[in-house]
């Protein structure tokens, strides 16, 4: 990347600034003749110069000029023009007026049109290029780098760069030619004068950029603690459960403060040595005048000067401090952004960055599939200058299964690293299958070796998405645009072009089926599926996708087979003995394992709007509860709620737990209700106002009668309740159709869980152990109705969050493990990978990783060695030497470093 | 059995005895109201006690596992408060409970119970008493089992 802001402007956006400088001549031109037309405009039809009789005429758009004098000094004449009386002859000249306002004003938006494209380009260049310095950064850079950082300087820091490219060549350009116009032409006016303008100019030009060296460097410290507060901001959000854990909050916050301190110290001096330049910067373009008035007055009086030249010097300077002032501007803004860009490309620039050829994309490239692995003298130095890896040699079988244990630190991690080539050795070769891996491009190494650390990455997307992640090594099939999609598409790819961004579609298809060894989506929803089993996910994915909604999936098919299972629950359930154990939605009962609000509504709210806390405020609902008469009844409700509620919670200090398990009412709240129910005492329940019954009514909603026991409902009001829900289903308004999916015995619920819709109803909280049974149950039925392969693509479904935050550590290292399995590669690589699962569920899984990796090369470094004996070939290492070699009974039966290792003492 | 009916219920024993009332209301809306089949079993010997539970409707069968089959040793019914030793400390299950009939019960966990008896002074003091008292009972019952001749 270019080092200096000018090279890289040069560079990539010549071709684009030349283009403008005619336009930015064509505006100079069209400018200087609508200051010029104005002067006619006054003295010709005006002041009526040239029309000495009414009927006078004169000469409109003749068009002529007059020889210089060595060609002849003969006028000659192109257009002679209409001959037009004086008002049509105003008329017609200001109309020019109008239209030369017009022209020169589109020229310079199209001037500003070009800019900003320029801009915009050279902005999207640089950003582009400094990401591709991210994905080309050694592994070991990373070490030192901050991810927030990076991220705002890509985003932040360069930002400014688009507006100054359009401005870097033109504006002095621009500027420049005027006040040059100006300066030459006082320099005609009056010699003397001429030079006490140059001489001011001078010194202008001199001082103020002395004076702004200081604002240079206010600027760059500026920079970097800005850009340091945003990479620590990122550490005490990646850090938040430290912070919480040992009660560190207020020494995080007197130590944002401290930077905050200093960042406002350099800001407050930025902004005042800013201001102080300005001042000083104003004050000399003003003391030229001054001059001219007291030398140029002088001369004027003693008569050495004429008068007439004075005020046509005073004039055209006018002219100049406006232009100065500017290109000194400029000249800050060039200083400050060429410092900006040159702080980021420092802060990307390493010394063995990764040549772009290294990642070139490549359709087929030649991959090992079968001979030997071999491994000559590998080395690798770690940043402080020890050998981590240290002279490793071996040769074996391409699809061998090898373990690599050793003691704390003995080199194992690393040396995975540099079989997956992650690492590139310091010294060595490591050839698979008679390909050279040491130097061989990642299209390579990125299909042939797949590695899974201790501590994997899942991207926030789906299981299912992370699973097929190492699928995406290029596009394939291209997707088809057409019409005005295909114009659109051709306008990105030029624009891309343009701005030397990767022209590859995004949209296209990027999952390389032939690559896990499948031919179409339903053979890739098998493997996935064969995959969960070995990584020991499908329970865990069975587990979430009865959980998920179902609207996340769309399957042939699929509202028959929940209605199918919702059936077969229901036969099941009629059963005498099941019976009790759902309540199952009835349209024409009322549920009393739901909460009133679920009975009311009779359906999943969607969104906000019917949400079981905005309930009360609602006016449809309102409508719904005054129209049938509820809205008294569940206010009184509310208000034996409230006092119930005071009762059982008044005296309990805050935040206790039965507050948050049992109550109605927040403690926050409960002074306001304490007040309401006095309130209520006083004037009665009719006569309270608003916000007080918006509180009453919202109580009642979240009550279920077999859990709370109240004996607040009755039958009566269950009986209004279903009157209210035919009401509110009959009359809802068709926008509010959106907001809630009702329970329909017919038709699958969207919004609810699988789970949810199988049963159809609520578990009955009464009954002991009811939800253990239902859950045996519901297994049973999906079972039979061949329904799990359905369950678990819901479970693929489920978004992992931030880092896969959403999940366990374990599953997360067992997706990470999937997610290797899934692009069959020549030899897989697992460092501790399964390390933090619990021992047995680790034997299993390693157990049944290598069953799957039968034929296929493995190299596991293990963190419990007695899992060794699993692999044919055990790889001992000791301070970054392979001290020991060969199959795990060889190895056990002398006395050598495995034993020691196994029974130490 | 509405809430005021569950409470009157607990009230008749003496561990919640001395609980004030809104708290005794409170004991009672926190806990579960639960059913059980019959032939279902509730705890098992052995277990962590968690609960005590008081049995509304419906009768429960307690007994303990022996080499040679299960021996039953009582029958509970209404009204009746069972397994409340584990709500004093952490102490397993001496027996097992299972439902002799389609049952109906009041389950009061044992930091439910505590949290209310934090802040009752004065019912701390009457599960002292009845906890001396027991022992007192319980010491008696050893000095006979040992002297059997003092009877």
């Amino acid at each position: 990347m270019e080092r200096g802001l000018f090279g890289f402007i040069i560079k990539y956006s010549r071709r684009d600034q030349l283009l403008i400088v005619p336009l930015v001549v064509l505006s100079m031109i069209f400018y200087y003749a609508s200051l010029d037309l104005p002067k006619t405009i006054i003295n010709q039809p005006i002041q009526g110069k040239g029309f000495s009789s009414p009927e006078s005429t004169m000469a409109f758009l003749r068009l002529g000029f007059k020889l210089p004098d060595f060609l002849g000094g003969q006028a000659v004449h192109i257009f002679d023009g209409f001959e037009l009386e004086r008002t049509p002859y105003l008329i017609a000249l200001s109309l020019t007026f109008l239209s030369l306002i017009i022209i020169s004003g589109w020229i310079k938006f199209q001037i500003n049109t070009m800019k900003g494209w320029m801009g915009e380009r050279m902005l999207r260049r640089l950003r582009y290029d400094l990401f591709d310095h991210i994905l080309r950064f050694p592994l070991s850079h990373f070490r030192r780098v901050k991810s927030a950082e990076m991220a705002t300087m890509i985003k932040d820091e360069v930002e400014p760069l688009g507006g100054f490219v359009g401005e870097a060549l033109i504006t002095p350009m621009y500027l420049g030619g005027q006040a040059l116009t100006a300066l030459v032409f006082i320099l005609f006016q009056h010699i003397y004068l001429g030079m006490v303008a140059f001489g001011m100019v001078l010194v202008q030009a001199m001082i103020i950029p002395r004076l702004r060296r200081r604002l240079l460097v206010l600027s760059r410290q500026r920079q970097i603690a800005s850009r340091q507060l945003a990479g620590r901001i990122a550490e005490c959000v990646d850090g938040v459960m430290e912070i919480h854990a040992h009660d560190t909050s207020n020494y995080e916050r007197a130590e944002f403060s401290s930077r905050l301190g200093r960042l406002f110290v350099i800001r407050f001096e930025h902004h005042q040595r800013k201001f102080l330049v300005k001042f000083l910067n104003n004050l000399l373009s003003q003391i030229t005048p001054f001059l001219f008035y007291l030398v140029g007055g002088y001369l004027a009086i003693v008569g050495r000067l004429d008068i007439g030249a004075l005020v046509a010097v005073i004039a055209a300077y006018k002219d100049l401090p406006g232009p100065v002032k500017e290109l000194i501007d400029w000249d800050q803004d060039r200083m400050d952004t060429s410092i900006k860009y040159t702080q980021v490309i420092e802060q990307f620039t390493v010394d063995d960055l990764a040549p772009a050829t290294h990642q070139q994309l490549m359709d087929a490239p030649v991959l090992p599939r079968g001979g030997l692995v071999k491994a000559s003298n590998l080395s690798l130095i770690d940043e402080s200058g020890t050998k981590v890896v240290d002279g490793v040699s071996f040769e074996n079988d391409l699809n061998e299964h090898v373990a690599i244990v050793g003691p704390n630190g003995s080199g194992g991690g690393d040396l995975a690293l540099l079989i997956a080539r992650l690492q590139i050795p310091d010294a060595g070769t490591l050839e698979m299958g008679g390909v050279d891996m040491t130097r061989a491009p990642e299209a390579v190494t990125g299909r042939a070796v797949a590695y899974v650390g201790s501590a994997s990455y899942l991207f926030p997307v789906s299981v299912r998405e992370n699973l097929v992640y190492g699928l995406k090594h290029r596009p394939l099939n291209a997707p088809i645009y057409e019409g005005e999609a295909k114009r659109t598409q051709e306008g990105f790819v030029r624009e891309a072009l343009r701005a030397g961004n990767s022209t590859l579609d995004v949209g296209a298809e990027w999952l390389d089926y032939e690559a896990a060894g499948v031919t179409n989506a339903q053979e890739m929803e098998d493997r996935i599926l064969e995959i969960l089993k070995t990584v020991d996910l499908e329970e865990t994915l069975f587990e979430i996708g009865l959980r998920s909604p179902v609207g996340s999936i769309d399957s042939p098919g699929l509202a028959d087979n929940i209605l199918r299972a919702r059936e077969s629950m229901r036969d099941r359930l009629s059963g005498p003995e099941l019976m009790d154990l759902v309540e199952r939605f009835d349209p024409l009962r009322y549920n009393r394992n739901a909460t009133l609000a679920e009975n009311l509504l009779f359906g999943t709210p969607v969104g906000r709007i019917f949400d079981i806390d905005n309930l009360a405020v609602n006016p449809y609902v309102r409508k719904v509860l005054n129209d049938t008469g509820l809205s008294e009844e569940l206010l009184k409700v509310g208000h034996k709620l409230a006092e119930t509620m005071l009762e059982l919670f008044s005296d309990l200090p805050p935040g206790h737990e039965l507050f948050e398990r049992f109550s109605f009412i927040a403690y926050d709240d409960l002074p306001k209700v304490k007040e309401i129910v006095s309130r209520v005492a006083a004037v009665g329940l009719d006569r309270i106002n608003e916000v007080d019954r918006n509180l009453l009514l919202s109580l009642p909603f979240k009550l279920i009668s077999t859990k709370h026991r109240l004996g607040l409902m009755d039958e009566s009001l269950e009986a209004r309740i279903l009157e209210a829900r035919r009401q509110f289903a009959e009359n809802l308004p068709p926008e509010m159709t959106g907001a809630i999916e009702f329970f329909d015995p017919e038709r699958y619920n969207r919004a609810a869980s699988l789970q949810d819709n199988i049963l159809f109803g609520k578990i009955a909280t009464r009954q002991a152990g009811g939800s253990i049974q239902i859950g045996a149950l519901l297994r049973k039925v999906l079972e039979e109705l061949a329904l799990r392969p359905l369950v678990l693509k819901i479970g693929l479904n489920y978004q992992v969050g931030t880092g896969g935050s959403r999940l366990s550590i374990p599953d997360r290292q067992k997706i990470a493990i999937g997610r290797a399995l899934v692009k069959r590669p020549a030899v897989l690589i697992l460092d501790q990978a399964a390390a933090v699962l619990d021992p047995s569920a680790q034997s299993r899984l390693v157990t049944s990783v290598l069953a799957y990796r039968k034929g296929l090369g493995v190299y596991w470094v293990l963190n419990r060695i007695d899992l060794a004996n699993r692999f044919g070939l055990v790889f001992v290492m000791d301070r970054g030497q392979l001290v020991e070699r060969g199959s795990f009974d060889e190895l056990m039966a002398k006395a050598g470093p495995l034993r020691n290792l196994l029974n130490p003492g | 059995m509405s809430l005021e009916q569950e409470v009157e219920l607990i009230r008749r024993f003496p561990i919640f005895s001395k609980i004030a009332p809104a708290k005794q209301k409170l004991l009672c809306f926190s806990s579960e109201r639960l059913t059980y089949a019959a032939g279902q079993e509730i705890f098992h010997a052995g277990d962590v006690g968690d609960a005590c539970y008081v049995v509304i409707d419906g009768s429960v069968e307690i007994s303990v596992d022996r080499p040679n089959g299960r021996l039953v040793l009582s029958v509970l019914g209404c009204n009746e408060l069972i397994g409340e030793i584990a709500i004093f400390g952490h102490v397993p299950r001496t027996a097992t409970a299972t439902a002799k009939t389609k049952l109906e019960m009041l389950r009061i966990s044992k930091e439910l119970f505590y949290s209310v008896i934090r802040e009752n002074p004065d019912a701390a003091i009457e599960l002292i008493r009845i906890l001396s008292e027991r022992l007192a009972n319980t010491t008696a019952h050893v000095a006979r089992l040992s002297n059997p001749e003092a009877d």
